[in-house]
């Protein structure tokens, strides 16, 4: 099982905090407001039910780890399960249970089937990351 | 979750403890706003698996025991604004916690 090196992401201008490690900055007021979950989030959650829970691919610590490695800009600019599927995402590639090649062809597939379907296709990818093969 | 861990406890209920000010590398469940700070230990939570190897896969044995540490939260920020009453309740495993004087 790879065992990938421990590293820190830094937040630039705060005297080497990582990333992630934003207690006692000021980053505004804390939104309070309630909101749905979306399908999609739902979904999220019911793949790391069974990745992480049923089946121990990984643990919930090496979901923060792979959060805590997104560089600022992106942390910042995601939101809780945009951070989330793509730590599944890179998990599911450290850990060497699908190629990126075998991802990246059942991507085109469902951008395919979405498109037939008149149904929009966001633009712009999640950034991939440093992670796993390439090949199957 | 919990894990047997051969060593008994270090610290009980009451005893006052600083947070190592160490740097850390990689995932750590401590946050720079309490190292080096005074606080007391107010619950121990048992023995669990090293947070910090888990994130990497690695199996994080031995356990070590978790702890909830008090803080007042005048302590932990210079301009705090809050009644001095106020305090601050934090998970902190054992290997961050060295024994400070009781007040």
């Amino acid at each position: 099982m790879p065992t990938p090196d421990k590293r820190n992401e830094l937040r630039a201008g705060t005297d080497g905090r990582a990333t992630h490690d934003i207690g006692g900055l000021d980053f505004g007021d804390i939104d309070m407001s309630e909101h749905d979950l979306a399908l999609w989030h739902k979904r999220v959650d019911a793949m790391i039910v069974l990745l992480n829970t049923k089946k121990h691919v990984f643990r919930t610590d090496a979901m923060r780890r792979v959060i805590e490695s997104y560089g600022e800009q992106q942390y910042d600019a995601t939101d809780y399960y945009e951070k989330w599927v793509r730590a599944l995402r890179n998990l599911v590639l450290e850990q060497e249970l699908i190629s990126r090649g075998e991802l990246e062809d059942k991507l085109a597939e469902a951008r395919a089937v979405f498109e037939a379907d008149g149904r929009a296709v966001a633009d712009g990818m999640v950034p991939w990351d440093d992670i796993g093969a390439r090949d199957a | 979750m919990q894990t047997e861990t051969s060593a008994p406890p270090k610290f009980k209920v009451g005893d006052a403890v600083f947070i190592d000010d160490r740097a850390s590398l990689g995932h750590c469940r401590t946050p720079v706003f309490v190292r080096g700070k005074r606080g007391v230990v107010a619950d121990i939570l048992g023995a669990f698996r090293n947070p910090e190897q888990l994130a990497y896969h690695r199996p994080g044995l031995p356990a070590q025991v978790l702890y909830v540490i008090r803080f007042q939260q005048k302590d932990l920020w210079p301009d705090y604004q809050g009644p001095a009453t106020d305090e601050l309740d934090i998970d902190i495993y054992a290997s961050w916690l060295k024994p400070a004087e009781t007040r």
